[in-house]
């Protein structure tokens, strides 16, 4: 099937199974991008993952940066083109879908080529539940481009598939490794389809994998030789130009010249010569190769079988120089040891294999160490690792296919299960580690995508630098999104050579996650927007919705905010709300609060020790306001207690520390106090709570529950009463948080809708957070975290009426006595009242000066709550300031944008300070 | 008048053909706190009494456990417990949260590749077989996680997500968006 695609604003086609970069190479366009600094025209250098020069901008149908040609399946109606350096992200929301899953399994085996794929068959064959991961679209690997037992491949991977417990995920990128063989994988799921793909279908999605088990299969990849020219479009690694050959169907090339440093790139040259390239020498560094056919010349079995087929190979030499800018048009050749034998050969194709790496990424995430290994001229894992993980194949220093194969079932656990191919290789002549050639410079590239050369890293180590982290760092070798794949190894062995040391010794620098680059989109997958994190509604909140309500997050809560009428805005609707609850009744959902049922023969001991207050004195029945602090005398949270019975109580918390009150309750109790017996159950979202709240709250409650004496004598100031209410089990508290008169009517989450459509039949004005803060501020009861900041004592609140002077102990004590807690200029909460009548900003700093001081500025403290009052008529604040209480009546000023204001500090209950109207 | 479950008013038919979503509402339910004894489940599982006959012992945690029963249950329930089992033992408390959660049975093919969109344990039947419980998360949601049976038809797992009343919307939510993204098997 022919694909239609457009790259840099020309039309061409493609086939399918293409990728971008064989689509191109396909159409005869080897100029793909240029160097970031430099500017020099940049090819295709790989096939895979690890290529650096092939980058291009996605622009249709969906724009995406900074993607490498040869990973980009090609799709029709591609739109793309080459860059140079950073893409452009989309100026459109993405429509596509992303999510995450987790997996486990007993063996993971991340790579599905010759060595994963009987990695995963042997571990399949153990009734093991397997997970294969590979990011390309089909399993095969390295036998893809060498065009080997693809038959074997076809059959393992149809009985993989086919096995219940195994499950085989292609396109799939194994990113990240970490502790407790936790893998993180990324699965492409639509991106291959382009405009076809299915809408609303997830494009990407994250595997969260946890195995008992790891095999890392993840190959070897190919690496250059820093020489004059050698970012050439046309210069290309020997087993890309095979891939391409043979997996795609590409000629990248008709003429082409080879430099190799081991024999994986006669295996190349042989395929590119049956695919109709021509190949015009192999120029092998190593002098030590016979290209005699002479059988008993050891060690040469590759050349000769070159030299059969007319092509010549030429030990001991090396490229001397590339010629041509936008494509290799010759290549220069020179003996080692001799200068003054040279060639100058035409070709459009230059091969180069300095050698391959195995792919240690996720080995060294792991916590593996990889090691110079001198047989391999590369890095490979050595020993074991903290982890549960193996390696096998080409990333264990395994190069031959029937290597790779028993080293894949051994890995697998299923040694003897299953059975393998007989493969016919000739015997390896070893490689040898080569990372320049004479005279490479300032054009002679370690890292394509950044631009580095061996005049960069000389550059370096002639600072003074002796590390490759440092080398990196300064030069920026191996920090390109392709996070060094083909230059790591190789800036470390040209840093060795410029400083006299060896290889090993110099070692790499650091693999982190993630291994390849991973969208954020992928990331935030299905958390985001309102899934971002969980939503928390109370059981009025189709109510409040209806009523049409704007909310307030607190915590995870969306709790109403006010209810504004047609017309309204938040001041008028606020203000309507303060006066009907002032004036008249209103209620308020307040079911958010934290409720703890506390339980047990030393219940009232435990509170005791919670609590700054006593409260194993209060009568079953009644109710107490009380203060917990923290060891350090903080505040921590405050609250009422509830005595149900002698060895029963309900603790209210504030709403956004009702979980972790009961954390504190558990932590003491378990790890201090065990002996006491107390047992503590969360049953926040047991009850639902309506506070009603006005002089007329009495009657609309005597309406709803006959059977109740609301009178004052009847039912007094924190007391609470079982009941009916409406017709439903309710228990009622006279608790107020307003000053007004007011009930806290209890019943089930399941009864809420009733009791509140109850009292909104009777016209009870439903109002909000901001009347509640605007009414509890007017009587100076603070908020624990909104007027406290973790560094004021219940006496900085004007709560120390509320700190026992008879307990012997309790948690906190020990710290008011100490020299700071005792300073007479703590900051104290006290009222503030601005003479313009400003609203002051909550945070404003406050001076004892109408003009700024020079710097530095000592404030005497801030706005902490700061609201309109209806019952007042006026603006007001609460505000932290030092010694505040000893400064009643007089002036401060407060910073309210660029100017000061004055305030006169008052007394932090402006509002009934006789609490008259508590009992109605 | 009518008691409202956290859920009535949330429509859980639209979950797709491979897996089906139902709240099984007004659940009595009883969280036991007291010193673990032989007449409790073990860490991590649960079982339904043959004592208590309709009550289903959850494990929650060292000394805690859930007892779910049938709707109304709360008081019969709480008594046989204080009468019966933990009458000799001092430190305990039963405290009625029946409306704290409600639960939401999910079953279908596609109900484990559905509870994996959003939870990190191991459910598969080898590991979580039934009578296999644990607390975890569901969608960043605290949630009590059952695997009640297997399908006497199917073969195929039964789940009981028992979630906080205030998440229940957000969880069902969740699982509407995510149950359209269940592929058909692997």
């Amino acid at each position: 099937m022919t694909l239609r695609f457009t790259f840099d604003g020309r039309d061409y086609q493609g086939r399918n199974g293409d990728t971008l970069a064989s689509a191109l190479l396909r159409n005869g366009v080897h100029v793909v991008s240029s160097g970031i600094r430099t500017g020099r025209p940049r090819g295709i250098l790989t096939a895979g993952v690890e290529e650096p020069n092939a980058i291009v901008q996605i622009e249709e149908p969906f724009p995406e940066p900074m993607l490498t040609a040869t990973t980009v399946e090609l799709f029709d109606g591609l739109v793309a083109r080459g860059l140079r350096g950073q893409g452009r992200l989309a100026d459109r929301p993405d429509p596509a879908r992303y999510d995450a899953i987790h997996a486990h399994c007993d063996v993971l085996v991340v790579g599905a080529g010759p060595a994963g794929l009987a990695a995963a068959a042997s571990a399949a064959a153990t009734d093991a539940r397997v997970i294969l991961v590979d990011d390309q679209p089909q399993p095969g690997g390295s036998l893809l481009g060498a065009g080997e037992l693809l038959d074997w491949v076809a059959e393992t991977v149809a009985g993989l598939r086919a096995a219940p417990e195994v499950r085989v995920l292609t396109r799939t990128t194994a990113f990240g490794y970490y502790d407790d063989n936790h893998v993180i994988a990324v699965e492409r799921r639509t991106q291959h389809l382009g405009a076809a793909a299915p809408a609303g279908a997830i494009r990407e999605r994250i595997w969260r994998i946890r195995a008992k088990r790891v095999v890392l299969a993840t190959g070897a990849h190919e690496r250059s030789i820093a020489f004059a020219d050698n970012d050439r479009p046309g210069v290309m690694l020997a087993g890309a130009a095979r891939t391409y050959a043979v997996r795609y169907g590409v000629l990248p090339g008709r003429r082409a010249v080879v430099l190799t440093t081991n024999d994986s790139a006669y295996a190349a040259a042989l395929d590119l010569h049956t695919a109709g390239v021509e190949i015009a020498a192999i120029a092998d560094l190593r002098s030590s190769i016979s290209a005699s056919t002479s059988p008993d010349a050891a060690g040469s079995e590759w050349a000769r079988r070159c030299t059969e087929r007319g092509i010549e190979v030429l030990p001991g030499w090396a490229v001397s120089a590339v010629t041509g800018e936008h494509r290799v048009s010759a290549v220069a050749l020179r003996a080692l040891t001799d200068s003054s034998s040279t060639r100058e050969i035409e070709a459009d194709l230059l091969l180069v294999s300095g050698g391959w790496n195995p792919v240690g990424a996720l080995f060294s995430q792991a916590g593996g160490r990889l090691t110079y290994d001198p047989a391999l001229a590369a890095f490979r894992p050595d020993g074991g690792c903290r982890q549960a993980v193996s390696v096998a194949g080409a990333l264990a220093g395994t190069y031959t296919t029937s290597g790779c194969l028993s080293a894949g079932v051994e890995a697998g656990g299923g040694a003897g299960l299953i059975t393998l191919p007989v493969v016919e290789e000739p015997e390896a002549a070893p490689p040898i580690a080569v990372w320049t050639l004479p005279g490479a410079g300032a054009d002679a590239f370690v890292d394509l995508q950044r631009d580095v050369s061996v005049a960069d890293l000389d550059r370096a180590t002639g600072t003074g630098m002796r590390s490759a982290e440092h080398v990196k760092r300064y030069t920026t070798a191996g920090t390109a999104h392709d996070q060094g794949k083909t230059a790591g190894t190789l800036t470390s062995g040209v840093v060795a050579e410029l400083l006299g040391v060896e290889i090993g010794a110099l070692g790499t620098t650091t693999f982190r996650p993630p291994y390849t680059p991973v969208s954020f989109a992928a990331l935030a997958g299905r958390d985001r927007g309102m899934r971002f994190d969980p939503v928390r509604v109370t059981a009025l909140h189709g109510r409040h919705v209806a009523r049409g309500a704007l909310f307030e997050d607190v915590g995870q809560w969306k709790r109403p905010w006010y209810y504004p009428l047609d017309g309204e805005d938040q001041h008028a609707a606020v203000l309507r709300e303060c006066r009907a609850a002032r004036e008249n009744v209103a209620m308020m959902d307040a079911s958010t609060l934290g409720k703890i049922d506390v339980r047990g023969a030393d219940a009232g001991v435990f509170l005791d020790r919670l609590y700054t207050n006593m409260i194993s004195t209060l009568k079953p029945g009644a109710i107490r306001y009380g203060v917990m602090c923290r060891p350090d005398g903080m505040v921590l949270d405050d609250g009422t207690v509830i005595r149900l019975a002698e060895d029963r109580f309900l603790v209210t918390t504030t709403t956004g520390n009702a979980a972790l009150i009961l954390d504190w309750m558990e932590e003491w109790l378990q790890t201090e106090w065990p002996s006491l017996r107390v047992r503590c159950t969360s049953v926040t979202e047991q009850w639902a709570t309506v506070a009603l709240v006005g002089p007329g709250s009495r009657d609309v409650l005597a309406g709803l529950a006959p059977a109740l004496d609301v009178t004052r004598a009847g039912f007094p100031f924190m007391t609470w009463r079982d009941t009916t209410v409406a017709g439903l089990p309710a228990r009622v508290c006279r608790i107020s948080f307003s000053g007004e008169l007011a009930y806290e009517i209890n019943v089930s989450w399941w009864d809420a809708v009733t009791l509140w459509d109850e009292l909104s039949a009777r016209g009870v004005t439903p109002y909000g957070t901001e009347t509640m803060h605007v009414l509890r501020a007017e009587k100076g009861y603070p908020i624990i975290g909104q007027d406290t900041d973790g560094t004021v004592t219940p006496h900085d609140l004007g709560l120390g009426w509320a700190v026992s002077k008879k307990k012997a102990d309790f948690l906190g004590l020990r710290s008011f006595a100490r020299t700071d807690n005792m300073r007479t200029d703590r900051k104290q909460l006290v009222g503030l009242l601005p003479v313009g009548g400003e609203l002051l900003p909550e945070g404003s700093h406050l001076l004892d000066a109408p003009e700024l001081p020079e710097p530095p500025i000592r404030a005497l403290g801030h706005v902490t709550s700061s609201y309109h009052s209806a019952a007042l008529g006026r603006t007001f604040a609460l505000a932290l300031i030092r010694n505040g209480r000893a400064l009643h009546g007089q002036t401060l000023w407060a910073t309210l944008d660029d100017r000061l204001v004055p305030v006169t500090v008052a007394g932090s209950v402006l509002y009934d300070p006789e609490g008259a109207r508590r009992d109605g | 008048m009518a008691e409202r479950s956290p859920l009535a008013d949330v429509d859980l038919s639209d979950t797709g053909d491979r897996v089906t979503l139902a709240e099984v509402p007004f659940l009595t339910q009883l969280d036991v706190r007291t010193s673990p004894s032989s007449s409790f489940p073990e860490p991590g599982t649960f079982r339904t009494d043959e004592l208590d006959g309709e009550a289903t012992f959850i494990w929650l945690g060292p000394d805690e456990w859930l007892v779910v029963g049938p709707p109304g249950a709360q008081k019969r329930l709480t008594e046989r417990l204080e009468s019966g089992r933990l009458e000799s033992v001092s430190d305990t408390s039963v405290v009625d949260v029946s409306a704290q959660r409600t639960t939401l049975e999910l079953r279908g093919p596609g109900a484990l590749e559905l509870l994996a969109l959003g939870c990190s344990l191991d459910l598969h039947p080898r590991v979580f077989g039934p009578g296999r419980c644990a607390q975890t998360t569901l969608a960043h949601t605290p949630v009590i996680l059952l695997q009640r049976k297997h399908c006497v038809t199917t073969g195929e797992p039964v789940f009981w997500v028992l979630v906080r009343a205030s998440f229940a919307s957000h969880l069902a939510s969740w699982l509407l968006d995510a149950s359209g993204d269940l592929t058909a098997g692997h």
